[in-house]
């Protein structure tokens, strides 16, 4: 028999795991998986998405967490006329019991596509499409297993961080302990939307920034020290003495805090003149370590393009103790929320609200007090708007 | 009544006993081969990660397949990445082997360490997404068919994270990718005046432009916008909060290339992705000329690049007009930025190469 999915078939071959299979083995045993498979195909053929608006669907009490979707050809394609996704909120790190993993596995067939994404760019696990009188019995159960919807629509985002100090040498604060405090001290920002638009929290252990929270955050977090980097000299002879290039590391340092004493065998190092940028660390792990005095350098305004183009986070508080109950960060959050509110238009990201109102205005209200570490340099223009 | 805001399950209790004996107490790590991590802890407990590519779109059976291993050699736990991949964790060594069969056999790259291109951050696109303007799934497939050796090998100056987003809204953080795939519209929306009179808010789609592009009718019969075709770059925002200005179109919709963007901090500051090429037709199954590209530019760079250098400080260090020479990628009137902040990327130095 001539297959269905001509298009799509093409993509099962190659190295790379196919999620063409994916979709083929789910369909074995749901239509709506097969019918998936189809609209994907059509899309393949026609060169446009066969998705519609999410209408508002969702689950008792909350207003986010389902994403409402629907197909444009229904007729042709009845089990996924109306295909909604859950966006249900993972363990900080993204560390599972297999236990847990198969139940979400045993729910989703029940009342799902038996389709999932592990994760979601949120961070979120993904279950991907239910009929619209299945999500409340979906959610239902989700629930007694466990496992709770995640953000979506204008409000808090599933918050994410990095695996830390669970496996990570590098961490300079608890990313998983504050993602889940976080999470669950703003459960309401998260289930009920109330905001002009959407709000991300995503948190780093180190200037790496695995999770790429200064890129994609309106509020980023990410781990730093306030001391100097550790150095186990003897350690970094050993390098040396098994032919690593040292030079690699020093002429790499951006600021030149760190130079080779051939002579001696000795790392010379200038801790006042380093950043922090995590170079001599990254490659010589072994030898050369974060300081103890850790806390987090807190940016706000990560985001992408729509609507006034791509932003990176800027540096409010450039140093901040993270410790339980995390207080500081929390007040803070509330203060920036009630400012975006109550100025803020609808869909205007927190980036572009601090550019139009501009960022000295923002750091007023927030009663930050302004610092070198928040700017590349001074203003060159003389455009200034002194206060009386 | 359903249990509401219990939130995710606590992290505690999803670690293995070896990460709640060494959390906060990691000493080192190092990388035994490509996909493998051994971390060691203060106490000399060492742990082995096994890293394994997915296609993301997974079914629950993948789900459980990947269960069976973690329960047979990892006590019954393992882990994700923020790239889709899955990591075993196990503290015995003779595990690891055992493991990497076990995966292969399934058909899954072990990989994903150090300097290599690592799996692929991606959007829905057509399979689930209201405004794609291309699929994600499938171009991110052909690429990590053809960059399957990357994945698997550390062969590279410096990691090269790739990242593909269905439309210019860029979920994830391709906007600061070594190499990017973007979907992009290339067309003004169409108006369905009826539609939008029933369905639509006229006050809040005509604030939805960021260029001001959106007017009333003219006809003040008619109770819908006009769009001022000259001012609009196709970011598909009016369409997401009216269903009635279509903007998807087989012959205009394609995808751009970026690259250079980085997140890191590690030696330079984190960077944007530049705009390599501008338009490049949507061409399923395997947009061969997408992966064309990205290939073009990954080896281009490989054999360029200085050891430790990411894409965007190789570039920087070369300077943009050998990029483009090197890579033989033409250099187009769209390269000259003229959206907001543009003047930041005019030159203003007699300093530049030939």
């Amino acid at each position: 028999m001539e297959s269905e999915t001509p298009l799509l078939d093409e993509l099962e071959k190659g190295r790379w795991p196919s999620f063409v299979k994916e979709i083929k083995r789910a369909a074995k045993k749901n239509k709506a998986a097969l019918d998936l498979l189809r609209v994907e195909e059509l899309s393949y053929k026609d060169k446009i998405t066969h998705w519609k608006h999410g209408g508002i669907v969702g689950v008792t009490g909350y207003g986010g967490g389902v994403i409402g979707r629907y197909c444009d050809k229904p007729e042709e394609y009845p089990e996924v006329a109306a295909f909604h996704t859950f966006r249900v909120n993972h363990p900080a790190g993204w560390f599972y019991k297999t236990e847990a993993l198969r139940k979400i596995c045993d729910i989703w067939e029940k009342y799902g596509s038996g389709m999932t994404n592990f994760h979601g760019s949120t961070g979120d696990i993904i279950l991907l499409g239910a009929k619209t009188e299945n999500l409340q019995p979906c959610f239902n159960e989700l629930t007694e297993a466990g496992f709770d919807l995640g953000g979506s629509g204008s409000g808090l985002r599933t918050i994410s961080g990095c695996v830390g100090p669970a496996r990570c040498e590098w961490a300079t604060i608890d990313t998983l302990d504050i993602t889940y405090d976080l999470t669950m001290e703003f459960q309401d920002e998260i289930h009920r939307p109330r905001w002009p638009y959407k709000f991300k929290i995503k948190i780093s252990g180190c200037p790496n920034d695995c999770v790429a929270a200064i890129a994609r955050a309106d509020f980023t977090i990410i781990g730093t020290w306030r001391d100097s980097i550790r150095i186990d000299q003897e350690a970094v002879r050993e390098y040396v003495k098994n032919g690593f290039d040292i030079e690699t590391v020093v002429r790499k340092c951006p600021t030149e805090a760190i130079s080779w004493d051939e002579k001696n065998k000795v790392l010379n190092f200038v801790p006042e003149d380093c950043t922090r940028c995590m170079h001599c660390i990254n490659k010589m792990p072994k030898a050369i370590r974060p300081g103890t005095e850790g806390g987090a350098t807190i940016l706000v305004g990560g985001k992408a393009p729509i609507l006034k183009g791509a932003y990176l986070s800027w540096v409010i508080v450039p140093f901040m103790k993270m410790e339980p109950p995390y207080s500081e960060v929390k007040s803070l959050l509330r203060k920036i929320w009630d400012w975006w509110d109550e100025h803020g238009r609808t869909r205007e990201r927190l980036a572009e609200l601090i550019e139009r109102l501009s960022f000295a205005r923002f750091l007023k209200d927030m009663g930050l007090p302004v610092q070198p570490q928040m700017v590349f340099r001074p203003r060159s223009n003389p455009y200034v708007f002194f206060r009386r | 009544m359903p249990r509401t805001d219990i939130g995710p399950p606590n992290y505690k209790d999803m670690l293995p006993d070896i990460i709640k004996r060494n959390y906060w107490k990691w000493k080192y790590h190092e990388i035994v081969k490509p996909g493998v991590l051994k971390h060691v802890a203060e106490s000399g407990d060492v742990l082995y990660s096994v890293r394994v590519g997915s296609p993301r779109l997974v079914s629950v059976d993948f789900i459980r397949d990947i269960c069976e291993i973690a329960d047979k050699y990892c006590d019954g736990y393992l882990r994700f990445t923020s790239r889709y991949n899955i990591e075993f964790l196990t503290d015995k060594q003779e595990n690891v082997d055992k493991i990497i069969e076990e995966v292969q056999r399934l058909g899954l790259p072990v990989g994903g360490t150090g300097p290599c291109v690592t799996n692929i951050v991606h959007t829905q696109g057509w399979i689930h997404c209201h405004s794609a303007a291309t699929d994600a799934s499938g171009i991110v497939k052909a690429i990590m068919d053809e960059l399957y050796d990357y994945f698997t090998s550390m062969s590279l100056p410096a990691g090269v994270r790739i990242a593909v987003a269905c439309c210019i809204n860029m979920c994830g953080a391709v906007h600061c990718s070594d190499l990017a795939v973007v979907g992009v519209h290339t067309k003004p929306p169409r108006i369905d005046h009826e539609k939008l009179m029933a369905q639509c808010e006229i006050p809040t789609t005509i604030q939805s432009c960021p260029t001001g592009a959106i007017r009333r009718h003219p006809d003040p019969n008619i109770k819908s916008v006009v769009v001022r075709e000259e001012l609009c770059m196709y970011c598909g925002n009016c369409f997401t909060v009216c269903p009635a200005m279509s903007i998807a179109d087989p012959e205009g919709d394609g995808v751009a290339i970026y690259a250079g963007g980085k997140v890191s901090n590690a030696r330079k500051p984190p960077m944007f992705s530049r705009l390599i090429v501008p338009y490049l037709p949507n061409n399923p199954p395997r947009w061969p000329e997408v992966v064309e590209v990205i290939k073009k530019i990954l080896e281009v760079y490989a054999k360029n690049a200085r050891r430790y250098e990411r894409m965007g400080e190789w570039i920087e260090r070369i300077g943009w007009e050998k990029f483009f020479r090197l890579t033989g990628i033409p250099f187009t009137e769209y390269h000259i930025d003229d959206f907001t902040h543009a003047v930041e990327t005019y030159r203003t130095t007699t300093q530049f190469k030939w």
